[in-house]
C-alpha cells in the first residue's frame, strides 16, 4: 500500500511521440507523507506529470461535533486539528469566542500565551525541518530536531501535564500560571537552542547534497503563493512579506522586536531556511516576553461555565507555524457554536502541491511535501 | 521465563558446556518476542508519540522493536491514531499484507473506542477491533511513549504463552501493576510475592 | 486601514456597494444578493484584496449564507463577503477565476454542504470519500451511524 503501481498505458504526447504513462499510488501510509496523505502521481519515465493529492483520510468532523458541545467543552476539541502544535488552535478558537462573548484577557494570560505558543512554533518547526530532512535521507538531522523538540515538550508537560493535547489556552485566560523555576528553564532553553540552530544549520543546510536535494525544487512565485492563499513560511518562502504578527498585530506582539525572515526563490530551500530562521525569532520574543511580564491574574474570574454569545458570528485569527489559522463561530444565543470553521493554513498550502511537484522526479515529490509542511489533522479537521 | 533468556549461565553450568534442551515452542516464542517489528500505523496525534518513543530520548530499540513502515517486514502493527471510514480499507488491507505470526496495539482512546470521537462524529470508526483482533490496548489520549514500551512488554509475554501447535495455546497471564518505566514509589506490602 | 476608512474608500469607488457594507463584531461585512456576488467579489479584487482567505456555508435551516473573507496586504484590511444561497437550488457562481484559492476550499463547501460551484472546473468530493450520502454539515443530515452525545452540559 506505500507505493504501488495502478495502471500502466501508452498515451500520446502533445508532439506525437508515444511515452509509457505510470500511475503510481503513494499512500495514504508512507513514511513520507507526513500522516495520511495519498498522492496519485502520474509518470513519465520518473518525471511527473501529474500529481493529484486524496485528502480526507483523517477527517473526523470536529467542525460538526462542535455544533453539540458547550463553548468550554469545544476547547480539547481544538488540541487535536493542528497534533503538532495544539497551542495555536486553542488560542485561535479562544480568540473568536472571546471576541464573540466580548471577553476582556488580563495582561499576564496575554503574556503567557505568547510565550507558550512561540515555544510552539520552536517545536512545530523542529518536527517539520527533521522530518523533512529524513524524507530525503537526512535521518541525523531528524535526530538533532528532535532533541529539541522534546526539550519544549518536558517544559510544556511541567506547565500543565500533557506532552501533546495541552488544553492550556482557555477562554479568558489561561489554565495555570507558570510553576516555580519554569520562567529560568525557558530561558536556559533559549540560550542552548541558539547555538543547536547553528549546528543544525551547519549540518544540514551546509551540506552540499542536501542543498543539491532542496535548491531549485518546487519553485512558488510570490504572486502563485498570494494568490493560492499560501500563508506561513510557504509564502515567506517565496518573498511575500506576511506575517500576521506584523500585519494584523494581535495580542501583545506589537511590544516586541523581531524580525519577519523571508526568502528570494520560492524553492524547498528557502521555505525549510525560512523556518530554521524563525527559531532563531522566536527565542528572541520569547526572551522579551518573559522580561516584560509582570505579576497578576492569569484568566478572568467570574467566567460562567455555560458562555452563551449573543447571536452573531466572529472570525478571528493568528499566525500559526503553519500560517495564518482562523476560527469563524456564529453563535446563535444557546450556549453551544450553531457554526465552527476552521481556516486551516495546512489546507491551503496542501493545495500547491500539484502545480509545485509538476515536471520534477518522483523523489523530489516527497522533498515538496515535506516543505509544505502539512499535519493533517488540521487538513482533514 | 524460558530457558533460553538464561543461555548464558545454561551453557556454563550444562553438561560439557555448548548443549542446552529447550522445547521448540520455548525458542520460537522467544526468538519472536525479543525482535517484534514494528508497522507504524500512525494517523493522527499518537503517531507524534510513536516518533518519539522510537528516537534519542526513549531509544524503542533496546527492546528491538523497530519501526518498519512496510507491512511485509513487520510483526507488530501499531496503529496509533484515529481510524476513519475512509482510512479504514487501508489499514485493513495493510494489515493483511503483514506475515504471520502477526499482533495488533491499539494505541490511544481513538484506536481503542473512538475515543473524543466517539460522539456526534459521522466518520470515525469507533475502536480499530472493529476489523482487526488487537493483542494489547494502551490507553491515553496519547499515552506517554513509556506506556507504549510497557505495551510492548506486555504483548512479549502474551507471545510467551503462544505455541506452534494451535491445541497447545496457553491463556495469558498478565500481572498487575505494571512493571513499566513510571513508578510512584513502593507501596506498603508491594515488592513481596504475589 | 482601520474599518470606517474601508468602508469610506469603498463607497468613494463603488457607491453601489455602500449601502450593502456594514459593521460586525469589528469586522466590515458585505452583504450581496447572491447573482452579484461574483461581480463584487471581482471589484474587491481590483481594489486590493489579493487573498482569499476563507470559503465557507452556514446552514441557517431557510437558507445557505455563503460566506467569504477576503484580504489585502496592501491595505492590511479584510472583509466579509456574504450572500445567502436557497436551500431547494443551492447554486452560486465560483471564484476560481478570481482566485485559484478556491479550487479546495469550494470543493470543501460542496463536500459538506453540497453546494454547487457554477464554473468550477473539479468539484467532487474531497475529504469524504466517493459515493458518501448527504452533506454532514447541513443541520438537517441524517445517519444512523452517528451515536448522540448524552446531554450533560
Amino acid at each position: 500500500m506505500s507505493v504501488e503501481i495502478e495502471s500502466r498505458e501508452c498515451v500520446v504526447r502533445g508532439d506525437g511521440g508515444v511515452v509509457e504513462q505510470l500511475v503510481v499510488n503513494v499512500g495514504p501510509s508512507h513514511p513520507s507523507t507526513h500522516g495520511v496523505c495519498r498522492v496519485i502521481v502520474h509518470l513519465d519515465g520518473e518525471v511527473v506529470t501529474k500529481a493529484e493529492p486524496v485528502i480526507g483520510y483523517l477527517h473526523r468532523g470536529i467542525e460538526k461535533m462542535a455544533e453539540n458541545r458547550t463553548y468550554l467543552q469545544v476547547v480539547p476539541l481544538t488540541d487535536r486539528l493542528d497534533y503538532v502544535g495544539s497551542m495555536y488552535a486553542n488560542w485561535a478558537y479562544c480568540r473568536a469566542l472571546e471576541r464573540l462573548a466580548g471577553i476582556r484577557v488580563p495582561e499576564r494570560a496575554e503574556y503567557l500565551r505568547v510565550i507558550v505558543c512561540e515555544m510552539q512554533r520552536i517545536a512545530s518547526h523542529m518536527m517539520s525541518l527533521g522530518s523533512a530532512a529524513a524524507d530525503s535521507g537526512a535521518a541525523t538531522m531528524f535526530i538533532y530536531a528532535f532533541d529539541q523538540r522534546e526539550r519544549i515538550i518536558e517544559l510544556f508537560e511541567e506547565l500543565c501535564g500533557a506532552r501533546l493535547t495541552y488544553n492550556y489556552v482557555r477562554p479568558g485566560g489561561v489554565s495555570f500560571d507558570v510553576p516555580e523555576g519554569w520562567v529560568e528553564t525557558a530561558l536556559a532553553f533559549c540560550r542552548t537552542h541558539r547555538a543547536a540552530l547553528t549546528e543544525m544549520d551547519r549540518l544540514y543546510f551546509g551540506n552540499v547534497i542536501a542543498r543539491d536535494r532542496l535548491k531549485g525544487v518546487g519553485v512558488l512565485s510570490a504572486a502563485d503563493a498570494v494568490a493560492w492563499g499560501a500563508s506561513g513560511p510557504v509564502a515567506r518562502g517565496s518573498g511575500v512579506n506576511f506575517d500576521l504578527r506584523k500585519h494584523d498585530p494581535y495580542s501583545v506582539y506589537p511590544r516586541f522586536d523581531f524580525d519577519v525572515p523571508t526568502g528570494s526563490n520560492g524553492d524547498c530551500y528557502d521555505r525549510a531556511r525560512v523556518r530554521l530562521f524563525e527559531c532563531y525569532e522566536s527565542c528572541r520574543i520569547l526572551e522579551q516576553a518573559i522580561a516584560q511580564m509582570e505579576p497578576g491574574p492569569f484568566r478572568t474570574e467570574g467566567l460562567p461555565r455555560l458562555l452563551a454569545p449573543r447571536p452573531g458570528d466572529a472570525y478571528d485569527h493568528i499566525e500559526s507555524a503553519r500560517g495564518s489559522l482562523g476560527v469563524y463561530l456564529v453563535a446563535d444565543g444557546t450556549p453551544r457554536p450553531y457554526r465552527m470553521k476552521v481556516r486551516s493554513p495546512a489546507f491551503c498550502n496542501l493545495a500547491l502541491l500539484p502545480m509545485l511537484a509538476e515536471g520534477h522526479m518522483l523523489s523530489d515529490l516527497v522533498v515538496i511535501l515535506g516543505s509544505l509542511d502539512p499535519v493533517f489533522g488540521e487538513v482533514d479537521r | 521465563m524460558a530457558l533460553v533468556d538464561r543461555l548464558g549461565q545454561t551453557l556454563d553450568s550444562g553438561s560439557g558446556g555448548g548443549i542446552i534442551l529447550t522445547s521448540v515452542d520455548a525458542l520460537a516464542n522467544w526468538s519472536r518476542g525479543k525482535s517484534l517489528w514494528a508497522m507504524p500505523m500512525g494517523t493522527a496525534c499518537c503517531a507524534m508519540e510513536l516518533i518519539a518513543a522510537s528516537f534519542n530520548k526513549f531509544d524503542f530499540d533496546r527492546h528491538g522493536t523497530f519501526p518498519r513502515p512496510d507491512p511485509r517486514h513487520t510483526d507488530v502493527m501499531v496503529v496509533a491514531g484515529t481510524i476513519t471510514r475512509k482510512m479504514a480499507p487501508a489499514v485493513k488491507r495493510l494489515y493483511e499484507q503483514m506475515a504471520d505470526p502477526k499482533w495488533v496495539i491499539a494505541m490511544g482512546n481513538c484506536a481503542i473506542s473512538g475515543g473524543i470521537f466517539y460522539y456526534d462524529t459521522y466518520s470515525v470508526v469507533r475502536g480499530v477491533d472493529e476489523f482487526l483482533p488487537v493483542d494489547v490496548y494502551i490507553a491515553g489520549c496519547p499515552p506517554r511513549p513509556e506506556s507504549l514500551q510497557d505495551g510492548v512488554l506486555r504483548l512479549r509475554e502474551i507471545i510467551a504463552t503462544g505455541s506452534i501447535s494451535p491445541d497447545r495455546v496457553r491463556e495469558a497471564v498478565l500481572t498487575l501493576p505494571s512493571s513499566g518505566a513510571v513508578s510512584f514509589g513502593k507501596r506498603p506490602g508491594e515488592g513481596e510475592a504475589r | 486601514m482601520n474599518i470606517p476608512e474601508l468602508r469610506d474608500h469603498l463607497c468613494a469607488i463603488h457607491p453601489d456597494l455602500c449601502p450593502l457594507f456594514s459593521i460586525e463584531f469589528g469586522d466590515g461585512v458585505l452583504s450581496v444578493p447572491c447573482e452579484k456576488l461574483y461581480d463584487a467579489a471581482a471589484d474587491l479584487r481590483e481594489l486590493g484584496f489579493d487573498r482569499l482567505g476563507m470559503v465557507t456555508a452556514v446552514d441557517h435551516g431557510t437558507e445557505f449564507e455563503m460566506v467569504y473573507r477576503l484580504h489585502s496586504r496592501s491595505m492590511s484590511a479584510a472583509i466579509f463577503l456574504k450572500c445567502g444561497v436557497s436551500r431547494d437550488e443551492p447554486r452560486v457562481r465560483s471564484l476560481v477565476d478570481l482566485w485559484p484559492a478556491a479550487l479546495w476550499q469550494e470543493r470543501e463547501a460542496y463536500d459538506m454542504f453540497g453546494i454547487e460551484f457554477e464554473g468550477h472546473p473539479d468539484l467532487r468530493r474531497i475529504l469524504l470519500p466517493e459515493g458518501w450520502e448527504g452533506f454532514p454539515l447541513r443541520k438537517d443530515y441524517c445517519d444512523d451511524r452517528v451515536v448522540r452525545r448524552p446531554d450533560y452540559i
